[in-house]
């Protein structure tokens, strides 16, 4: 309950798109990450974070969310485990918790 | 806000041609499908099988002729090669080795290990059981976890899919 309480309070000021993408990438903090994680229903683990770090990283050297192929190509996180981390669309909910635009590569 | 799409979506693939180009389409579209969290299913028929079948999956080749799109493209993307032109010996073989160069270039992986990343997504693939009683192919010729089914199964499995003849 307490956890809820806490994850509602993180977001209020956050703006997201329709989409639920968050607007301002750089507003982004581990916490509205973890509170992110909790409305889509992902409790996070340190597999979760390799694969977030590794995003936001990538966001800062390239400018854009990194695709799937990358992630699992640089980031130690296989194919089957990241689509088991975040179930429903990897690409998409992993950029969404790491506060990033949707990936735009087809890979 | 953070939902997924109102229903589940889902695309089923026929795979129908055992060309390099040919190749690519559908499991780029499976694989997008699978990013996105839409659930996705590749039937492959006739040529397609070859995508799957595990001595030919590495040896996809392009075909040089009987495509009047068939151009130098990038290198020299004005010159169309004339039929004649793609019938000469090596045509084929320089050809897929131009498009593997490419598609290694955007960082796409080849077709073998394209398939591998395609199932470990989630995406479910079949054999046309006729077109394997055609060819002489076994379950066990098939990559792994590629399973046989009939064309009725597939059509069946596809209700309220989204069918796609590449």
């Amino acid at each position: 309950m307490t956890d809820q309480i806490f994850a509602t309070n993180s977001l209020d000021n956050v703006v997201f798109n329709e989409e639920g993408f968050m607007d301002d990438a750089s507003a982004w903090t581990p916490e509205i990450g973890e509170a992110i994680a909790q409305t889509l229903g992902i409790q996070l683990t340190d597999r979760h974070w390799v694969v977030i770090n590794f995003a936001r990283n990538e966001f800062e050297t390239n400018g854009e969310a990194p695709t799937i192929r990358r992630i699992t190509k640089n980031s130690g996180v296989e194919t089957k485990e990241l689509y088991a981390l975040f179930p429903g669309g990897a690409a998409k909910i992993a950029a969404k918790i790491s506060g990033l635009p949707k990936p735009t590569g087809c890979i | 806000m953070f939902e997924n799409g109102n229903k589940p979506r889902k695309l089923s693939i026929i795979a129908s041609k055992g060309s390099l180009d040919m190749a690519y389409p559908p499991l780029i579209l499976a694989n997008a499908a699978r990013m996105s969290g839409i659930d996705a299913d590749i039937f492959f028929t006739f040529w397609g099988l070859d995508i799957i079948t595990k001595k030919k999956m590495n040896k996809i080749n392009m075909a040089s002729i009987g495509n009047p799109a068939f151009s130098m493209a990038p290198y020299a993307p004005w010159f169309k090669i004339p039929t004649w032109m793609g019938a000469l010996p090596g045509m084929s073989a320089l050809s897929t080795w131009m498009m593997n160069r490419e598609i290694a270039k955007l960082d796409f992986p080849p077709v073998a290990e394209f398939i591998e990343m395609v199932s470990d997504a989630g995406a479910c693939l079949y054999g046309c059981k006729m077109s394997m009683d055609m060819m002489g192919l076994t379950k066990e010729d098939l990559f792994e976890p590629a399973e046989i089914l009939g064309a009725m199964e597939f059509l069946e499995m596809s209700e309220g899919a989204q069918v796609l003849f590449v």
